[in-house]
């Protein structure tokens, strides 16, 4: 695969994301969440919460970031990083929609794992 | 060489030009003066005065007979001009000709006549000049004698007010509905009219005058409804129209008033005219302010000087000893507009500022009207008020500078400001009401009402508190919603119920939200808040629920989930339980559990087996046993008189009943109910949120327990004799509990904030309004007593259940 260039993958509709919700997917590196935010931004972090692991996907999402459901540690869908007093960071992946499609990079999410 | 100035009309207009004039350029004209009226020039707007008494005719004399002499002025008072000759520029009255090289027009107005038979009949008078203020000093020299006044403006109240002070008995007739509506909105309108009669000056609004009723002199005024009012004199006021007969006559530009420029000159470049008779950008005005503005310019334009008139923004106070009234600019409601008000009922202050893009357009004051200027100043000037919205109303002395200490600006309010919009109550019953024994927030409550409706301003209110009581007052532990918002969980369902907010946004918006959408802690209470109290409106938002709530099921730690369908009672069939073995089995649940509310627990289910396994259930008529909300549990029972040897009533029956009157309602937190057969209390009813415990008289309901945290014996709500009023009694008490708890608060943990005795009043007590809870919470589960696991079985749904898409294999590449 040529690094240079982006190759995004088709992973399926906006519309299949709930507004202020999440799905997940699989990957060779675990499961990926896919956010998408009130004003229909899509975010791709690791679906596990740096702290016991609860699987951020089925959290509260409000703003840009999302609550774990597990002990309530909030997540920045941006950054990854967990927000204080709590501490921590969460892998975060490139995603973008092209026309109502929701894309990935997997070259990015084979990074993502090795780093 | 020195020009000929001819003036017609004595009045203040021309008076304030011919001062300027003097002042600027003295000896550029020689000046003829023709008043109407067979005296000098004196301050019209103080006839109010002279009529009431307050001011004599010399005392309101601005220019009299020696200051027109001392300036060279020749004056022809009492002799009426009769034409103008353009061509030939004079002025042609009874003694002749008179020419012009400059004329000024100052024929003020004349006052507007409304034609109703009768209108001509002796004792009918108008108010524009001192022969009519002398005219009704004379008629309010006869002993109760009557008057009636048509018009209910500034001229018509001003002559009803001056009538009063002189002994007549007074009555308004106003066509609008409220007084004064070119300068007053409808509220202080109100205050006014109030105000007025507190005065013994009667108001009839909406009052169509149909004829003045009088043989050889006026005897009544009678009114379209057919209303008659006795009247020695009859006083008409109901608006002015410009004077321009003469300028029509001599083929001026004429519209409602004579037509000028910016610089005050007519369509004939010789003529200049100012005051109440010209029409200037469409505007006429009746006002001093304007008339003043209009001199100065044409007193530079004679003078040969630049001047620019613009129009003028007025401002009016009301001429009424007592009244204090103050409005300028435009008042009415649009959508651009947004307003400020501060409102002290009982002493009868009202103040309003309509803005327009963080500028004030309008203000009216009503009661207090000190800071009219200041407010007319910015508004006049455009002023950006953004900085100081927050203090605005109290007016300069809070206005400006560095945002007041909270503490501070409380301490600095006037004790009329008003503090609680919704029940109209001002620092002042507050600050009393504290030092009258009300020394907690509940205490101001209860005695003033304030803060008790939408609750915003129970901020304020605690301030008062701290500020009246200093150290002695501990504030309580209430803490904010979240960090979206200063409101506690108490003020937003208030706010909700006040305002009739129906939707998160309109929450957020009224509630001043920081954030955009809200967080988890504050959408899933308001989402329960908004369902709870508008179940016909509001729109369940699972995305605003937890985890567990959003699936149905019970997340685990390894992020499966539990499932746990409802047996009824606790009571269960050979048929239910094959069909959870075989779920079991199919679904390779690894645990399987009895759980503390007598029922099976499957655990160990991954998410996209939910949809399956729940079809399956529902299959057996298995439906979710909401082991995951907050909303009705379980109601445990024992077996009554069904088996048991000591068993007074079928508990186990009642309990069946219990639940499938109340399975699928969404409650503050979770509720757990029991139903024991005899006081042995086999089924624990006396640690649940409600319990039942059968006797051999009937059932004893007693509610507020606990078993969790904090371990607490149920207390005591009543005794009922059969098991449709226990019913009752459970269903009211768990709707009062869901319209007023907040969110996450046990019922023990809510009875002990309100008090058992205020539950009982209006559960136990109140026959109606238990019948009304019942009713209410009836209505809520015909919408959303719906088995979540039936609705969510079928395929299409299933989907979403599951990954969106699998890489392991496209990545593997």
């Amino acid at each position: 695969m040529n690094a240079q260039t982006e190759t995004w993958i088709d992973i399926g509709a906006l519309d299949d994301i709930p507004v202020r919700g999440a799905r997940v997917i699989r990957t060779r590196v675990g499961c990926v969440a896919l956010f998408r935010t009130a004003k229909d931004e899509v975010f791709a972090i690791d679906d596990t919460c740096p702290h016991k692991k609860g699987p951020l996907s089925e959290g509260i999402v409000h703003g840009k970031a999302v609550t774990c459901p597990l002990h309530n540690w909030v997540i920045s869908l941006e950054t990854g990083l967990v927000k204080a007093p709590d501490e921590g960071s969460v892998q975060t992946y490139p995603v973008r929609v092209s026309e109502g499609r929701v894309q990935l990079d997997p070259a990015q999410l084979a990074q993502g794992a090795g780093a | 060489m020195t020009e000929k100035l001819v003036v017609i009309g004595a009045g203040m207009a021309s008076g304030r030009v011919l001062e300027h004039l003097f002042e600027s350029a003295p000896d550029a004209y020689d000046v003829t003066l023709f008043g109407a009226e067979p005296r000098g020039n004196y301050n019209r707007i103080m006839l109010s005065p002279v009529l009431s008494g307050e001011k004599t005719y010399e005392e309101i004399v601005t220019h009299d007979a020696g200051w027109y002499a001392a300036h060279g002025v020749i004056c022809r008072f009492g002799e009426a001009v009769t034409g103008i000759d353009r061509d030939r520029k004079v002025v042609l009255s009874e003694a002749g000709e008179t020419p012009y090289d400059k004329l000024l027009i100052a024929t003020g107005s004349a006052p507007f006549i409304i034609p109703v038979p009768g209108k001509d009949l002796p004792g009918v008078i108008t108010y524009r000049d001192l022969d009519d203020t002398n005219a009704m000093i004379a008629a309010a020299e006869k002993p109760g004698g009557r008057a009636v006044v048509i018009g209910g403006g500034l001229l018509g109240l001003e002559a009803a007010a001056g009538l009063k002070l002189r002994g007549m008995d007074v009555t308004v007739l106003h066509l609008m509905g409220h007084v004064m509506e070119r300068q007053l909105d409808p509220t202080a309108g109100h205050l006014l009219k109030a105000d007025l009669e507190s005065r013994g000056i009667r108001v009839h609004t909406a009052a169509n005058t149909h004829e003045i009723v009088g043989t050889d002199r006026v005897e009544a005024v009678r009114v379209d409804a057919g209303t008659e009012y006795p009247a020695d004199i009859v006083c008409m006021a109901v608006g002015i129209r410009p004077e321009t007969t003469l300028a029509k006559a001599a083929g001026l530009a004429c519209g409602r008033g004579l037509h000028v420029d910016d610089k005050m000159v007519t369509s004939d470049e010789s003529i200049l005219a100012v005051g109440e008779c010209v029409e200037h950008r469409g505007m006429c005005y009746g006002l001093v302010a304007p008339l003043y503005d209009m001199a100065k310019v044409a007193a530079k334009t004679l003078a040969g000087a630049e001047g620019a008139y613009e129009g003028s923004l007025t401002s009016t106070k009301l001429k009424v000893t007592g009244v204090d009234l103050f409005s300028a600019g435009d008042f009415a409601d649009a959508d651009d507009r947004e307003e400020i008000v501060l409102r002290d009922a009982a002493r009868g202050v009202y103040k309003r500022l309509v803005l327009q893009a963080n500028r004030i357009i309008g203000v009216v004051m009503y009661g207090d009207t000190a800071d009219g200027a200041w407010f007319f100043g910015l508004l006049k000037d455009g002023t950006d008020i953004s900085e100081m919205r927050e203090t605005l109303i109290f007016g300069p002395a809070y206005a400006g500078g560095t945002p007041l200490d909270p503490m501070a600006a409380v301490a600095a309010l006037p004790d009329e400001a008003e503090i609680c919009g919704c029940n109209g109550i001002c620092k002042g019953q507050i600050t009393s009401a504290i030092t009258g024994g009300a020394t907690t927030l509940d205490g101001v409550r209860q005695t003033t009402k304030a803060s008790s409706s939408c609750g915003t301003c129970t901020g304020l209110v605690e301030r008062l508190l701290s500020v009246t009581l200093g150290d002695a007052y501990a504030a309580p532990a209430a803490q904010p919603m979240c960090k979206c918002t200063d409101l506690t969980h108490e003020d937003v369902r208030r706010l909700i119920k006040s305002q009739e907010l129906k939707a998160m946004p309109a929450v957020w918006q009224a509630g001043h939200w920081k954030t955009s959408c809200g967080c988890h802690v504050c959408r899933p209470a308001l989402n329960y808040y908004l369902l709870s109290d508008w179940p016909d409106d509001y729109v369940d938002d699972g995305q605003s629920r937890f985890v567990n709530e959003r699936n149905h099921a019970n997340i685990q730690k390894d992020g499966t989930f539990s499932v746990v369908p409802r047996m009824w009672g606790g009571i269960t069939t050979p048929d239910e339980l094959r069909a959870i073995a075989d779920a079991a089995d199919k679904f390779s649940v690894p645990t399987v559990k009895v759980t503390g509310g007598q029922r099976i627990d499957l655990l160990g289910v991954h998410k996209q087996d939910l949809p399956s396994i729940w079809a399956d259930l529902n299959a057996a008529g298995l439906v979710s046993g909401h082991a995951y909300a907050k909303g009705l549990r379980t109601v445990k029972t024992c077996v009554g008189t069904d088996h048991c040897r000591f068993g007074t009533q079928d508990s186990t029956g009642l309990g069946i009943k219990i639940e499938k009157a109340m399975w699928g309602s969404w409650t503050p937190h979770k509720v757990k109910m029991a139903v024991s057969g005899c006081p042995r209390n086999c089924a624990e009813a006396t640690c649940k949120d409600v319990g039942v415990i059968c006797v051999d008289s009937g059932y004893e309901v007693s509610v507020a327990g606990a078993a969790g945290m904090d371990v607490k014996e149920t207390e005591f709500l009543a005794k009922a004799e059969t098991e449709n009023e226990t019913l009752d009694l459970i269903m009211a008490f768990t709707q009062i509990y869901r319209e007023n708890a907040k969110y996450l608060d046990r019922p023990y943990k809510w009875v002990a904030k309100v008090g058992l005795d205020w539950v009982k009043e209006r559960v136990v007590d109140d026959l109606d309004n238990r019948a009304a809870l019942v009713a209410r919470f009836k209505h809520s589960q015909s919408i959303y007593q719906v088995d979540p696991w039936a609705e969510r079985a079928n395929d299409t749904v299933t989907e979403k259940w599951s990954p969106m898409a699998d890489l392991t294999l496209e990545a593997a590449e």
